[in-house]
């Protein structure tokens, strides 16, 4: 794989295009601590990585945690299936989350900033470590940043090891520190117990680059795109059935119905949005919105055309998640594969009314009880293809 | 100590976040801790410190919710997800047992989305539990039994495997059951936290995970020191000592074999336990009754040969010191360790093969009494040793692997022939019909029936060190324990606390006592002198003390140290009866100790019966010729690597 095959996948105008590298991070120095979190809190800027938590609060946490030793995560495990839009950031923008990293450190007062890189992004390192020392040869990284007494900030990478899970912070955290990725429990949460059981921040690559922007174009401008709660651009990763695959960047809010115009999808059977753990969309629905408030996304959108098998396609992301639980609770750890049985059994035509009834319900309590979002995530598509595509589906 | 020493402990437990960091101040202010909050548990309304689990709460105001993963012993793990329940304003349900409450909060427990997923967790994991319920070791004594009972399991709704795996049985002590496991991570947190040996881990993901060994090896073959103790947290029976029933039974049965038993003090503190005693409630002396009836020619003393450990280590430790200090000799391994508890010994032998030669060459009391039973006692009683059966009831699964060390047959046979868990006898008896707790008390049979407070003290962590220096401290002062410590009760030895130190000036010295005249000519090389010894237990502290050890801290400065194994010492050890907790194995420590107090003769010199040993068969006296030849071992470096 080489770099410039991912150029080609983007799709229409970047923000981040227009952003030069460090404009962000010298108009965020020049603010106090306090007027950094209030600008990220007054963005309304939602983490991009999928589960939306309000970036300015998660930095407000941390910065109230008064321990020495603080930490600015990164999380690029891209791992969710679907989505390669941070391996774009990464190729093409990484001064900007670099930035961003920076700007949160100064922020929270941490003093170490750690990229978690997807192992099949291990050849991004080489050139991400490129840029980390450019930086500290330019006095962005180091001793007195921005000639501010006592910034002291690096920024280190760390390679995953190919699970899925190591997305979710705590599993990430863990893998961080070198045991099994398998998620913690929260609370506590890494803002107050994170890496090392210190006060850590994980945000995802593409808030980070966000942030720059919001520095650099300002909070206005950031709030003048998307919706009241969502507010913004979003970049998808668009891949399936459709005519022009690639990462796009749309306002948040847009319709799957106009997204799909755009990507050349128009005869799409279903929409998966948010990959694996994400939902299957039905054309009865292609007027909902892409927000947090309608339909959360990360930016996965998988489209499927009118001769897709639904059933396939559930068994497909079952086997997924067969292959990528972590093993830890027993909702995850056994249900998926009791789902998994279940679709074969559909497929074979021996799943009985009842046992199908068995599973929904066993869908359901995944949802609520397994330890972490990958366990509560997974029977979702599962679901929602039994709700919506039953016409595809024959118990016995 | 040293803070420099390596832990393999992986983080702080829950509690720990809640207190004052040494580093900084933590986000919870130091006037939030000890603080109340109130919370709400099924309309009941309560106020808990901050930070308490959900679990610890109900708990506290009698609703009961129910657990796998959790163990009061073990850092949370919250991954069974039986004990959820719900707590107002979250989406999903919380796992009561890793829910800290730092706000009021409000919690259903029975709610019917509660009640659901615990009914899914068992369908779940009862799916992968292969084998029926009768067929079992732990059948009335498993806790996922019980619990499938509770929530009314009526069927395997989502299967259950008919193929069982092969059982691990490779090992003397500790059997592993694949087929039973429910993965809920206790033994591995057992090996890697309590104990820092690190055999079991986890291994693969999602429905492939098992808990397996390094490279799947057989448990015989890697560092496993036996102690059992995941066996004691276990919820099924995917961990089990291994039982040795089923010939002793045949012993039992065959008229020709002349069958006898030792009985280590820390079973006979627990043993109640096994009939629905209150822990802490000793039965010694029904159970001699009970052996009896049930066919065991001869019932002995552990405590016999506690005493004469006592008398061969603290002679060891004298030669070592008198060589060391008065010879000059540099080749001397000090501090010496103790030898008794055998996971200790594997322990060393494992992982600091290069402090061999500190450990005691004494055999421990149930390897002393076995080759005793073969030679001294076989020739008084005019029985072929070849004919003895000399079986040994433990509170340990590891002496199961010490009675079968090739080092163990000075008698000239199998010294022990097997070894006993207190679990496993507490079945015979039941076997037997017979009741302990109402049985008629009776004495231990002679010659090895007088036994003293100091053996029986050896179920206790620090109680071989109190032994040791009752008996070390009168031989050297000439002058009675009692005049320098009340009741002759060295306190500063005693306790739970995972590492003690202790230091003790020997400030006056008497006449040689004639038992070790031919090793010194006189103490005076002792006066004024500081004896320094340390006890630890759990190998997670005995690594601590090695580790500084080896940085030449405080403890290489000692002159003995008492490492068990197991932590509170033999009274919680891996063939104890289950459940096991702080609480319990205090409760048998004050029973020992209860008990010890009865006794006339504390002092292991003492011991008239010990001393007829020495007049009568090892006539060379302590640490002799004859006593080197039946009652000391050797020890093999067997490194972190094993083919």
């Amino acid at each position: 794989m080489n770099s410039d095959s991912m150029v080609t996948t983007v799709a229409n105008e970047l923000t981040f295009a227009s952003v030069p590298p460090g404009e962000g991070l010298a108009k965020a120095l020049a603010m106090s601590r306090v007027e950094i979190i209030d600008t990220v809190r007054d963005s309304k800027l939602k983490g991009r990585g999928g589960a939306g938590f309000p970036t300015g609060i998660k930095w407000n946490f941390a910065a109230a945690e008064k321990h020495p030793r603080k930490y600015i995560i990164c999380n690029a495990d891209e791992g969710e299936p679907g989505t390669f839009k941070d391996r774009l950031i990464l190729t093409e923008y990484a001064d900007l989350v670099l930035d961003g990293m920076t700007i949160g450190a100064r922020a929270m007062n941490a003093a170490l900033g750690l990229i978690y890189l997807r192992a099949e992004y291990g050849y991004l390192r080489s050139r991400l470590e490129e840029a980390i020392h450019a930086r500290r040869e330019a006095g962005l990284l180091g001793v007195d940043i921005g000639g501010i007494k006592g910034f002291d900030f690096d920024i280190m990478v760390a390679m995953g090891a190919g699970a899925y899970v190591c997305g979710e912070e705590t599993a990430l955290i863990e893998s961080l520190e070198g045991f099994r990725g398998e998620p913690r429990n929260r609370p506590p949460f890494p803002v107050v117990s994170g890496f090392l059981s210190r006060p850590s921040v994980v945000n995802n690559v593409e808030t980070l680059a966000w942030v720059s922007c919001i520095f650099a174009k300002g909070v206005d401008w950031f709030k003048s795109v998307g919706t009241d709660l969502s507010t913004g651009h979003k970049l998808f990763s668009v891949s399936g059935d459709c005519e022009r695959p690639g990462v796009y960047e749309f306002p948040f809010g847009i319709t799957v119905g106009e997204l799909l115009k755009e990507v050349g999808g128009e005869d799409a059977k279903a929409v998966l949005i948010g990959g694996a753990s994400g939902r299957c969309v039905p054309r009865s629905q292609f007027e909902r919105r892409l927000a947090f408030e309608d339909i959360p996304t990360g930016g996965s959108v998988v489209v499927f055309g009118p001769g897709r098998d639904m059933l396939a396609i559930a068994h497909n992301l079952l086997d997924f998640f067969v292959d990528e639980s972590c093993g830890q609770c027993t909702p995850c750890r056994l249900g998926n594969g009791k789902l998994l049985e279940g679709v074969e059994m559909l497929q074979a035509g021996t799943c009985t009314l009842e046992y199908l009834n068995d599973l929904k319900a066993l869908a359901n309590t995944m949802q609520v009880a397994a330890k972490c979002g990958l366990g509560q995530t997974s029977s979702v598509a599962f679901l929602s293809i039994l709700e919506h595509f039953g016409d595809d589906i024959h118990e016995s | 100590m040293s803070p420099k020493a390596p832990l393999l402990k992986r983080r702080a437990p829950l509690s720990q976040l809640f207190q004052p960091d040494p580093e900084s101040q933590r986000s919870v202010s130091p006037d939030a801790l000890g603080a109340n909050i109130s919370v709400t548990i099924d309309g009941m309304e309560t106020k808990v410190p901050l930070g308490t689990t959900i679990l610890e709460a109900a708990k506290s105001i009698g609703v009961g919710i129910p657990t796998l993963c959790y163990h009061p012993d073990l850092e949370v793990a919250g991954l069974c997800r039986i004990c959820v329940v719900e707590v107002e304003g979250q989406r999903t349900l919380q796992a009561a047992c890793a829910y800290p409450i730092t706000a009021p909060i409000k919690i259903n427990t029975y709610s019917k989305a509660v009640r659901i997923a615990r009914r899914h967790v068992l369908d779940l994991l009862l799916s992968e539990h292969c084998g029926d319920c009768y067929a079992c070791i732990r059948n009335g004594k498993c806790e996922l039994q019980s619990l499938a009972e509770e929530y009314g399991v009526d069927k395997f709704r989502f299967g259950h495997p008919e193929i069982p795996v092969p059982v691990d049985d490779s090992s003397y002590s500790v059997v592993r059951d694949m087929n039973k496991c429910i993965r809920c991570r206790r033994c591995i947190r057992t090996c890697i936290d309590v104990q820092e040996v690190g055999v079991l881990e986890a291994v693969n993901r999602s429905n492939q995970v098992e808990v397996s060994t390094f490279l799947h090896k057989p448990l015989a073959n890697v560092v496993c020191i036996n102690c059992g103790q995941c066996i004691n947290r276990c919820p099924t029976a995917a961990l089990y000592a291994k039982p040795a029933l089923t010939p002793v039974w045949k012993a039992l049965d065959d008229p020709t074999k002349h069958v006898v038993i030792q009985t280590a003090p820390s079973p006979r503190a627990a043993m109640g336990e096994m009939f629905g005693l209150e822990p802490g409630t000793t039965v010694t002396y029904q159970m001699n009754t009970a052996l009896r009836r049930m066919g065991f020619d001869h019932v002995f003393d552990t405590n016999f040969t506690a005493d004469l450990t006592i008398i061969e280590e603290g002679t060891e430790l004298i030669i070592r010191l008198y060589k060391a200090l008065v010879q000059g000799d540099t080749s001397v391994a000090l501090p010496q360790f103790t030898s008794c508890s055998p996971g200790w010994v594997k322990y060393c032998e494992h992982f600091y093969p290069e402090y061999i030669p500190n450990l005691s060459s004494a055999k421990s009391p149930q390897q002393m009494f076995g080759a005793l039973i073969k030679t001294f006692y076989a020739e008084k009683m005019g029985v072929d040793p070849a004919n003895i059966v000399s079986v040994a009831l433990m509170p340990c699964s590891a002496k199961k692997f010490e009675c079968n060390r090739p080092e163990m047959r000075d008698s000239g046979y199998k010294d022990v022939d097997f070894g006993l868990t207190t679990r496993e006898l507490g079945a015979m008896f039941r076997q037997a019909g017979l009741d302990v707790p109402t049985m008629p008390k009776s004495e231990f049979d002679d010659p090895f029936g007088t036994a003293t407070g100091s053996g029986l003290i050896f179920g206790a962590s620090g109680g071989v060190m109190e032994a040791a220096l009752r008996t070390v401290l009168e031989l050297v002062t000439g002058k009675k324990l009692e005049t320098i410590y009340e009741h002759g009760d060295i306190l500063p030895v005693r306790g739970f606390e995972g590492v003690r130190y202790a230091e003790l000036t020997i400030s006056e010295v008497g006449p040689v006592p004639g038992l070790l005249a031919h090793l010194v000519p006189d103490w005076e090389w002792l006066k004024g002198a500081t004896l320094k010894v340390a006890v630890a237990h759990g190998t997670a502290n005995a690594r601590k003390v090695m580790e500084d050890i080896k940085l030449g801290g405080q403890f290489s400065e000692c002159h003995f140290i008492e490492f068990m194994a197991c932590p509170g010492g033999c009274l919680g050890g891996g063939g104890q009866p289950i459940p096991t907790n702080k609480e319990i194995r205090a409760a048998r420590a004050r029973a020992i100790y209860g008990e010890e107090k009865t006794l006339d003769v504390r002092k292991s010199f003492e011991n008239p019966a010990v001393l007829k040993v020495y007049e009568e068969f090892l006539t060379d006296g302590p640490c002799g010729h004859k006593s080197h030849e039946l009652l000391h071992t050797s020890y093999v470096d067997r490194g972190k690597f094993i083919e």
